[in-house]
């Protein structure tokens, strides 16, 4: 377990700047307690100052996972967000798109969302942005990348993709061993 | 029943079987005369309501023990004797011409069987019970009815064990076996009355386990675990059926995130029928079916709900950690019972997750995240080494070991015929470490905490009381109340063994009972930190408190504090000696004893090896033979005592299996690989020249 590097914190940050904007500073002042970011065996985690440090007395090898886990750092260190991020990536999210219950399900099984899916998004998403996915009941269910924006999506045919998928709750399933 | 049943029953058959009975009675010699119809009058009574449970008659009966109430059992047919004779009176003449014939058969009569006429009527059971018929010698047929009816209400007879082997091998017909069994059982209700004065109760018994074991599936051991675990045969039946049916799916509402009652709005909508599942949890829900499968519902993956036996809430119920605590989960995985301490927690505090198996940890990290659980630590490690990286570094813990699973059979079948009286030790023996360790990482001095609660799916008793005991035995603590409201308590004597009386404050819980799966719970409060049982830290506190009071007394006039001094010397040991009667076991003392004994083994142990040391110079002194002597000895003792270790006594050694040994070949491997097949030939040759 270690602090972030600058160069890390910087990827890690970007990516999280794309979902919640400058809402990235309230994951860091918080008002109950000191938040940190850390590196463990190339996977971000996000812990309370109080319980890193608790967490620190177990050694490297035996320790698995502290506080969230927000990501990690492939071998050629680019940085991917996992879906157990959404905790904090939903109520800040910028921008959001609701799909309607027969297109939930198949973004739940990692497809991507089509125009005819959607039931709503957020006024003014620029294309290529973070973009958190809801159900009608305003659950989250995961997020992706706006492959349109909302404006491109208006005029956009049924078929055409509206997000790309990358992390859905369905992974809790699919990908257990891997989170 | 019993009145629909005299109904249907033709005059002439009634005529018959009175009449049969009353030539029996008068056959039979005189001593057993008054009591065959007694007998036969029991046996109608317990057959008459089989479907309701079980008679509340047999139900009070110990099966297994030879038990005081017998002689009041003797008591109770009387009542429905009275119409009988009756009948027998007016029916005597008619039948007393076939005495003859019959009177034979009645001694190699299995006479389990049952009239089909009488059978029809009594439903179920008695349709079960043409069994052994084939034994019967073949008769007229109409001796051969009365025959059967009589049988019917005769005295059961018992096959011997070598029969039903053969029998079982053969085609064991289920009916017969279970017509069997609740012979037997009915039999060991009144044992004194209705035995076979020739057979003992260890022969009817082992024809139980037989028959238990054929009927159910399981291997002997676990069969006689259980009937010691349920003395009387009906609540034995109950159990095991109880094992063999599923119990209903529950959910846990995941309070970080959802309320109960919205997310069973949710889960309506969605197609599922559920139930709040019982009076005594506010999270538990029961899922009586389900159009969707229950572990993929956009709910369960957005971590609203978790599956888990209701069971399982209860030892967190039991816990109740508190905002803020620090909080070990010794055994973690899967996760449902972390994630509930998590909840109760509020997301707040420290909780470690541990668990030894690293594919199972996946499931950990997998559910908390889904759940939403933020301070959790997931680690992957023994338990026992929580005690050396944080010794006294938690508020509560909770340890819910290993077990050999006896009280979720219906989860898994295989641990009918898996389990082993090997395999249980090697349980319980984990199971000792681990809640030693467990112990010893608690902190006895936290403000609102020092509670440690340990439970197991198991119903064996080894893997509970006997661990508990242990407990209670090695270290400073007491058990609490658990604050469960349902739940059976712990046994205090089992057998010929006996705990700690508080071992009454923990719960056993019962398929067959609660509907839930076989479970228990216990929950101790640490008293202090010291790494010794009571005994040792009383002694301590006393040694302390003597020197203080020598040093005051050093301090000040002799004379004054000398009285003092006395004084609190004597309170004190008052106490300890009370503490030591009242609480401690009988196995401590014989513990106790056994130590003594160690003692006095290894003071004579010092003696010689003072002697040893002295001879040593000596040539031929014998000293290494009298080691060696020694050294056999000690290693006897041990073989011993681990031969003897049933999981209730506490040396908490695990028998090591011999290895089987590998093939060796006289020729060394390398000789043989190092070169061509000519050289190794000439090799081997000379190889085994020189071995010869």
């Amino acid at each position: 377990m270690r602090p972030l590097t600058d160069e890390e914190t910087e990827k890690v940050f970007t990516k999280l700047a794309s979902f919640i904007g400058d809402n990235v500073s309230m994951l860091i002042d918080r008002s109950d307690a000191d938040y940190c970011f850390r590196n463990h065996k190339e996977r971000v985690y996000y812990a309370s100052e109080n319980l890193m440090r608790q967490a620190a007395c177990i050694a490297r090898e035996p320790l698995l996972s502290f506080g969230t886990c927000i990501g990690k750092f492939t071998k050629t260190k680019k940085f991917h967000l996992h879906i157990t991020a959404l905790d904090y990536l939903a109520p800040y999210a910028k921008y959001r798109v609701w799909l309607k219950p027969n297109a939930e399900q198949q973004f739940l099984y990692g497809n991507n969302v089509l125009k005819s899916g959607v039931a709503r998004m957020t006024e003014g998403t620029p294309t290529h942005s973070g973009i958190v996915v809801l159900s009608m009941s305003d659950v989250p269910i995961g997020f992706g990348v706006a492959a349109k924006g909302t404006m491109d999506s208006k005029r956009a045919d049924p078929t055409a993709i509206i997000v790309l998928h990358q992390c859905d709750l369905g992974e809790y399933l699919r990908n257990e061993s891997t989170l | 029943m019993g009145v629909v049943s005299k109904k249907k029953v033709t005059a002439a058959l009634k005529a018959k079987q009175n009449g049969g009975v009353k030539r029996k009675i008068e056959e039979t010699p005189p001593e057993t005369n008054g009591e065959v119809v007694k007998k036969k009058k029991l046996v109608k009574k317990v057959k008459k309501q089989p479907k309701n449970g079980l008679p509340e008659k047999v139900k009070k009966i110990a099966l297994f023990d030879d038990d005081e109430e017998e002689d009041d059992q003797v008591i109770v047919p009387k009542k429905e004797q009275e119409g009988c004779q009756r009948c027998r009176e007016e029916e005597k003449k008619q039948l007393e011409e076939s005495e003859e014939e019959s009177v034979d058969q009645f001694g190699d009569d299995d006479s389990d069987a049952l009239p089909d006429d009488f059978g029809s009527d009594e439903s179920g059971e008695e349709d079960l019970s043409e069994g052994d018929e084939d034994e019967l010698p073949i008769l007229k047929e109409g001796e051969e009815e009365l025959q059967l009816n009589i049988a019917s209400q005769e005295k059961f007879e018992l096959p011997t064990i070598d029969e039903i082997e053969n029998e079982l091998k053969a085609a064991p017909s289920l009916e017969i076996v279970r017509q069997r069994i609740s012979d037997v059982i009915q039999v060991l209700g009144d044992f004194k009355a209705r035995r076979d004065p020739k057979k003992s109760r260890d022969d009817y018994l082992a024809v139980l386990t037989k028959d238990l074991c054929s009927q159910y599936g399981y291997n002997e051991y676990l069969i006689t675990k259980f009937m010691q675990l349920f003395p009387n045969g009906a609540e034995l039946l109950q159990f095991l059926e109880a094992n063999d049916n599923p119990r209903p799916v529950t959910i846990r509402a995941n309070s970080l995130k959802v309320k109960r009652r919205d997310l069973a709005k949710n889960l309506i909508n969605r197609g599922m029928n559920v139930d709040p599942a019982a009076e005594w949890t506010k999270v538990g829900l029961v899922v009586y079916d389900s159009q969707v499968p229950v572990g993929a519902t956009p709910e369960y993956l957005a971590g609203h709900y978790m599956i888990q036996g209701l069971n399982s809430l209860l030892p967190v119920m039991a816990l109740a950690p508190q905002p803020g605590d620090r909080v070990l989960d010794m055994c973690a995985a899967p996760g449902g019972k972390t994630s509930h301490i998590a909840a109760l927690m509020k997301n707040s505090g420290v909780l470690y997750a541990n668990d030894f198996n690293f594919e199972r940890c996946r499931a950990v990290i997998g559910n908390l995240h889904r759940l939403g659980v933020v301070n959790a630590v997931v680690c992957n490690l023994n338990g026992e080494e929580f005690c050396k990286i944080r010794p006294n570094g938690f508020d509560r813990i909770l340890l819910d070991a290993p077990c050999s699973g006896t009280g979720v059979i219906w989860k898994d079948q295989s641990v009918k015929t898996s389990k082993d009286s090997q395999d249980v030790q090697r349980r319980h023996t984990m199971q000792r470490k681990l809640i030693l360790s467990a112990m010893d990482a608690l902190d006895a001095n936290s403000p609102n905490g020092g509670y440690l609660v340990y439970s197991t799916c198991s119903v064996l008793v080894e893997e509970n009381e006997a661990v508990v005991n242990f407990l209670l035995q090695r270290r400073h603590c007491q058990l609490v109340n658990t604050g469960l409201s349902i739940g059976v308590d712990g046994y205090t004597r089992f057998r010929d063994y006996r705990f700690h009386p508080s071992l009454s404050l923990t719960k056993r819980y019962y398929p067959h009972v609660h509907n839930i799966d076989g479970f228990f719970v216990a929950k101790f409060k640490k008293l202090s930190n010291a790494k010794t049982n009571k005994f040792g830290v009383d002694e301590a506190n006393r040694e302390k408190q003597e020197k203080k009071a020598q040093e005051k007394a050093d301090e000040s006039d002799n004379d004054e504090d000398g009285d003092a001094e006395e004084d609190v010397e004597s309170g004190d040991d008052e106490d300890v000696e009370e503490v030591d009667k009242a609480p401690e076991p009988v196995k401590v003392k014989e513990n106790e004893e056994k130590k003594k004994q160690k003692k006095a083994d290894d003071d004579d142990e010092d003696d010689s090896d003072d002697e040893e040391k002295v001879s040593n110079g000596k040539v031929g002194s014998g000293a290494r033979k009298l080691k060696k002597k020694r050294n056999q000895a000690k290693q006897k003792a041990k073989q011993a005592a681990v031969a003897e270790d049933d999981g209730f006594n506490s040396t908490g050694v695990v028998k090591k299996v011999k290895k089987a040994k590998a093939f060796k070949s006289k020729i060394p491997k390398r000789a043989l690989a190092r070169s061509s097949a000519k050289t190794v030939k000439n090799k081997r040759k000379k190889l085994l020249e020189k071995s010869r």
